[in-house]
Order: C-alpha cells, then structure tokens, then sequence
C-alpha cells in the first residue's frame, strides 16, 4: 500500500455513490499512492504528513478548517469538472493550498446538453416518448404539436468557453444568436457564430425564444434570474440551464410556470440536486428536468480524471499548473 | 428561405390567375426579400396578420364573398375539420382562402353534386385514403396535394392511370425533420429519457456520478439518404465537430461535400463498420424495405445507435429488436415504426435502449403551416397549368 515512491493522494473513496469510479483507479495507482478517507481517518497521525493532495471527485472528500489543519504538506486540490463555487477559496489561499478544475474538456459535452435540452424541450421529446409508449395510446392525434428550434432566436447569456461552443452548435440551425456577457467578443468570434451582443440582459430576454444560461456561479450570477427576467421573457420563450442551479431564483421561476408567464423550462440543474422529492418543479407538465449530467459521458470523465492528475503532479514538481484557480 | 420560397410561389401563382396586387401588398419585407430565418417569429406571424386582412382589398359583404368564392373557387377534398384526423382549424382558413372545401362528410352525403367539384384532394397524416373507388368518382380530379414529403401511402401508378398528378411538400419539411434527427442522436446519446425519469421519480434519493452516456461531439455519424433532409442534418451535425459519412443513390457534388465535410461510402456495409450514431433518412420504396435487417445490424458497431428518421418499414423490426436486446447495437431510437402507432404488446415498447417518437418529424406549429402553404401552391399551380414545384412521378 504504501510505495514511497510515489505521492500520496487522498481521495474520497472508490466506486459507491460519489467514488472515483473503479475503471479509473489503474491510471492514478501508477501515478499516485491512493489513500481513501476510512484509511486516513484511521491513520491521521501517520497519514496526515504524507498526504501531498487532494484528487476532489464530485464535491468529496468535504474539506474544512479542520482537515487543512491536518494536512501540514498538502500543495494542491484538484477538483472535477469546471465548477468551482463549492470550494472555499480564501479558506484554500490561507493554508497557501493551489486550487485547480478542469475546464476545458467539459465544454462540448455541456454545450451538447444544452443543445440536448432545447431540442428536447422546444419538440417535446419526453412526452412524444410516453405517448408512444404508454399502454393506453389507440393512435397518435394530428394535432399534437412542439415549437421550431431551426430559425428561432436563441439568448446565452454567459458567453465564455462553454456558451460559445452552444452559439457554434445553434448556428447550424440557423437561429438567430443573442447574448449577453461581462465582456463583448471580439468581432471574429461574433461573426463566426453570427452572434449579437445584448449589453443590457433586458434586451436579450425581451427577443429570445429560448434563453440559455451558462455562466458560471459567483456572487453576481446568484439569482441572476428571477421574478423581474422571467416577465422580461416572452410567453413562449422557454428557459434552459446548464449552469448552476443558484443562477435562477426556482421559487420565481416555479410562479412564472405556473402563471404561463414563460411556456417551458429545461434544467440539467437544480437547488439542491436532487430537489425534495415535493417539490413542484418535479410536477410540471412543461418543465424538462435532468440530474446534473451535463459532463456525463466516459470519455469526458476519463479525460478529467487525466487532466486532474496532470494538475496534480505539475504542482508536486513546483511546475505551472494546468487548469489553476486562481483567486 | 423555403418559407419565403412557397410564399412566394403562392404569389406568383395569384398574380398569374388575375388577382389584384394589392393583396400582397403588405409583405413583410423581410420575407418578401430572402426570408432570412432569424425574423421567423416575427415575420411569420406579421404575414397572417396581413393576410388575413387583405383578401384582395375586397370590401364585398360575407355572404357576397360566400358566393362568389363557391363559383370561382375550385373544390378541395379533406377528410375532416378538426376532430381526431381532421385537418386543424387555422390550415383550414388557409385552404378556405383558395379552395371551397369539401369535407368527406359533405362529399359521400351529396356524391352526385359534390363529385363533379372536386378538383384536387389534400392528402394529410395519410387522410383521406385515396383508392380506386375514391378515383372513380371524382371525375374532375387534376391533382392530390400530399402535405409532407412521404407517399408511401399512395399508389402513384394507379393515382396516374387516372391522369391525376401527385404533389409533395420536400421544402417544408426538411428543418423541423434535420432537427427531430438530430434532438433523437442527441437524447439518445444522453440518455436524455432516462434522465429525466430519474429527476422526477419519487425513489430518487441522490444522483449517481457514474451514471454515463456517450459523446456526440467529435463521433462519427453515417447518413443514410442525403437528399434534403440528409443534407440538413449533415450540416447540424458538422457544428458538433462530428465525421460526417454518408451513402445515397448518387454521390453529391464535390463543394456539397466539403460544405458539411461528408465522405461519400459508396458501400452501405463501410459506413455501417464505420459510424457512432446511423441515421436513416431516406424514402421509402419498393426496392428499399427492410435494408436495416440483421446483417446490418450486425455490420454496425456494438456502441452505435441508430436512428430512424425516414419510415418504419425501413427497418426489418423483429431483426431490431432481437439486436437490441442481445446488445448487438448500444441503442435505437425512432420517431417511425410500422405501423404507427405499435401495438401494445410489440418487444420494442418493452426495451430499456430504445427511445420512440410518435412520428413528430414535422409535428411544429411552423412546419404544419409551411406544408399547406407549399401543398397549396403546388395544387393551384396543377390547376391553373403552371409549372409545378414538387411533382412527384410513379417509377
């Protein structure tokens, strides 16, 4: 168990609900010495001194005050996927502990769920399948009908890495592209997409027959979407989110359903995931909801868990760090 | 583009039968232009608005247009106004507008009157069914305008025999058709179904991190059938970074491929070997029933999904469900089977790899319209003699 040779990494535990799966602990066991948290628990004294890492698969381990303090050589946390608002930051800074994600290689995914999500939506895809499926269907009625995603108007707002490769994929559709970010592209990136830039979100949400949210979560995106957004957003518009589900404030979103405000919503995620099993989102008709899989393909958390390793040992060897956070 | 393009083929066809101008004067000029696609919403909806005003600049009494639209207009056969197969009330204003219509009701009440002013029949979801019988009595048929591109349903050698012209709507139906392939390969892909099953269930108590499906972008995608539809989804699927094969009757054009980078496979069997995600977009034929059958399966790739786009009978069924539950293939996923809908008891509604769709290939608000604007232009052109824009001929 212990080869001395190689650093020592804690990881949550393997396979169960939240572990590193077991396809992958071949490739990090001929990189690192793997310590589960039941082993360090029951070896802190020993253990604490060697752990040198932090491999964060899906939010575990937990760190606290109380495990930093413990881990007097720890360098790096390496934390899956490109999300990184359940992380203390300034707490990391402090104990002088690197933060790094893996950003990039979740784009495509995400970006195809989103895509996912309005097809879906706009065409209802969910119900068409119950309906052919159901035991009580005689016949499929002519009068059964879902919204055209090619030629609408699509809103991102949150046009970094992610949001951009959406803009690429709806293109093909030939939607008309708004939207809305901290920045302005520059005007290559905005032509090769076709897309317009909304300085004031209003105007997005006031044209947009779909609006699409992938910004990330910061003190300023909390709530970006609430009671005043939705009534911004026309009656047919329908909401989609592959960003976190804190970007929208649900109780309003769940009034504005309910009160046709807006016609549909698709959700790869929630607050909290999953939502209580009463919650009326849960219930709506025109609601799409999924759990959280925006990255969940094999080859993409094959490629995290790579990418992490190569954070993790650039950091071990005092190298630049792929794929820092940086405060 | 194509929704400008069957406006303006209804246009023409008026300007040329004597109708004031003035009926069109109120073109959005976005539409009447190149009908951009990105002022869809707004320009569609300013049409009917216009439209529905501008009936020539007439100011003539209702009943007065009543009468006169029943001597000059030409009599239309439908199945039915709404109702569970009728045709929806807002196409039948449309039709109103150029037809007298006459459903089959009113027809097989009052044959002897009604027979003689029939002149075309709008053929929709496969209604009415037109058969010998049908043909026979309808003396002054010069044409069936089929709404959507599939006449498999009609016998367009007997159809001819009587001297009646078929038309189809291949225009009309080719976005929201790109777009239901493509929502399928995505929602397959992302077991998008079961996801939203396991969201809402009443057992779920957390989210697994190793539930997985499989990429889209960067796969490999073999096309079946590039013709407009194909094409369509080609271009779709070239945004999704994906290696686009495809097999068809005729290799396309050299800049039509390097528009969407699609290598020709000249041997069904090399895009099947080869392709992520199959997608059948063809027509059905006599010649083309039953090509997926178990050797094709079996050619394909035990991670691919195939998707049917075009007709069930394109697929030999009993072979498909054998290979999906012996993981042949990873998944199918089908927005046509045969017959529609299945029966209750059939393997495939039992399958956990399949996603079904109840044939919803064109089933959007603006598709449904674009249809009967195209299948009426296509008519009137057959009846005022004009050169017709989707004749469809027996082999």
């Amino acid at each position: 168990m212990e080869d001395q040779k190689l650093p020592c990494v804690l990881i949550d535990c393997i396979g169960e609900k939240h572990g590193v799966y077991e396809e992958h602990v071949e490739f990090l066991k001929e990189h690192f010495c793997l310590i589960t948290m039941k082993e360090y628990i029951e070896n802190k004294k020993i253990l604490g001194k060697k752990i040198r890492a932090i491999y964060m698969w899906y939010h575990k381990p937990v760190i606290n005050e109380e495990l930093l303090q413990s881990l007097p050589n720890l360098k790096i946390v390496a934390s899956s996927g490109v999300g990184i608002d359940h992380l203390d930051l300034n707490l990391l800074s402090r104990y002088g502990v690197k933060v790094s994600n893996t950003p990039f290689i979740v784009s495509t995914d995400t970006a195809d769920l989103g895509m996912a999500l309005m097809l879906a939506s706009s065409r209802r895809l969910v119900e068409g399948y119950q309906m052919a499926v159901s035991p009580d269907t005689e016949y499929f009625p002519a009068n059964w009908l879902g919204d055209e995603v090619s030629g609408a108007t699509l809103g991102i707002i949150g046009m970094g890495t992610i949001g951009y490769k959406v803009a690429e994929r709806a293109k093909a559709f030939e939607m008309k592209i708004l939207y809305h970010n901290r920045k302005q592209r520059n005007k290559e990136e905005e032509n090769a997409v076709g897309a317009i830039y909304c300085k004031k979100i209003d105007d997005l949400l006031q044209q947009s027959d779909f609006v699409m949210l992938a910004v990330n979560l910061t003190p300023q995106t909390h709530k970006l979407i609430g009671k005043r957004e939705l009534q911004l957003m026309k009656p047919t518009a329908t909401l989609i989110n592959i960003s976190r589900g804190l970007v929208v404030e649900q109780d309003d979103l769940v009034e504005a359903l309910q009160n046709k405000v807006i016609k549909a919503a698709a959700l790869d995620v929630t607050y909290p995931e999953p939502l209580p099993r009463d919650h009326p989102l849960l219930k709506m008709e025109n609601v799409l909801i999924t759990p959280h899989i925006g990255s969940a393909t094999k080859k993409t958390r094959h490629l995290m868990m790579e990418n992490m390793t190569e954070s993790i040992q650039a950091a071990l060897t005092s190298l630049p760090i792929p794929h820092e956070v940086l405060l | 583009m194509l929704r400008s393009k069957a406006f303006n083929l209804l246009k023409s066809i008026h300007l040329m039968s004597g109708q004031p101008k003035l009926a069109y004067k109120g073109i959005h000029p976005v539409i009447a232009s190149h009908g951009h696609r990105s002022h869809r919403s707004v320009g569609y909806r300013q049409r009917y608005k216009t439209g529905a005003g501008s009936a020539g600049g007439r100011t003539l009494s209702a009943p007065q247009t009543k009468a006169m639209s029943e001597k000059e207009l030409p009599g239309l056969l439908i199945l039915d106004i709404g109702g569970t197969y009728g045709v929806q009330e807002n196409i039948v204003a449309l039709l109103k507008k150029h037809f007298c219509l006459i459903t089959m009701k009113e027809f097989l009440e009052n044959k002897k009157e009604m027979s003689k002013k029939i002149q075309s029949v709008f053929v929709s979801e496969c209604r009415p069914t037109v058969d010998q019988e049908l043909l026979e009595s309808l003396p002054n048929l010069k044409v069936i305008g089929n709404s959507g591109v599939g006449v498999d349903h009609l016998n367009l050698k007997m159809i001819s025999n009587f001297g009646v012209k078929v038309t189809n709507t291949p225009h009309a139906v080719a976005d929201s058709t790109a777009d239901i392939g493509m929502a399928l390969m995505l929602a397959s892909a992302r077991r998008l179904v079961e996801g939203s099953q396991i969201a809402i269930s009443p057992h779920t108590k957390y989210f697994a991190v190793d539930w997985l499906g499989v990429e889209v972008t960067r796969a490999t995608l073999g096309i079946i059938g590039m013709g407009r539809i194909g094409y369509k989804v080609a271009q779709r699927a070239r945004a999704f970074e994906m290696k686009i094969l495809y097999h068809n009757r005729k290799q396309r054009r050299k800049e039509e491929e390097q528009a969407v980078g699609a290598h020709y496979c000249e041997k069904m069997e090399d895009l099947l070997q080869q392709s992520d995600f199959v997608m059948l977009v063809v027509n059905l034929t006599p010649e083309n029933h039953k090509m997926i059958g178990k050797k094709e399966l079996g050619l394909m790739k035990p991670t691919a999904t195939l998707i049917n786009i075009g007709r069930g009978a394109l697929i030999d069924q009993d072979a498909l469900v054998e290979a999906l539950q012996n993981n042949v293939i990873r998944a199918a996923a089908l927005d046509v089977t045969y017959p529609e809908p299945l029966p209750r008891d059939h393997p495939l509604l039992k399958l956990n790899n399949i996603i079904i769709t109840p044939h919803i290939g064109t089933a959007t608000v603006q598709a449904i319209q674009m249809m009967a604007e195209e299948a009426i232009a296509n008519m009137l052109a057959v009846l005022n003699g004009q050169p017709i824009p989707s004749e469809v001929f027996p082999k």
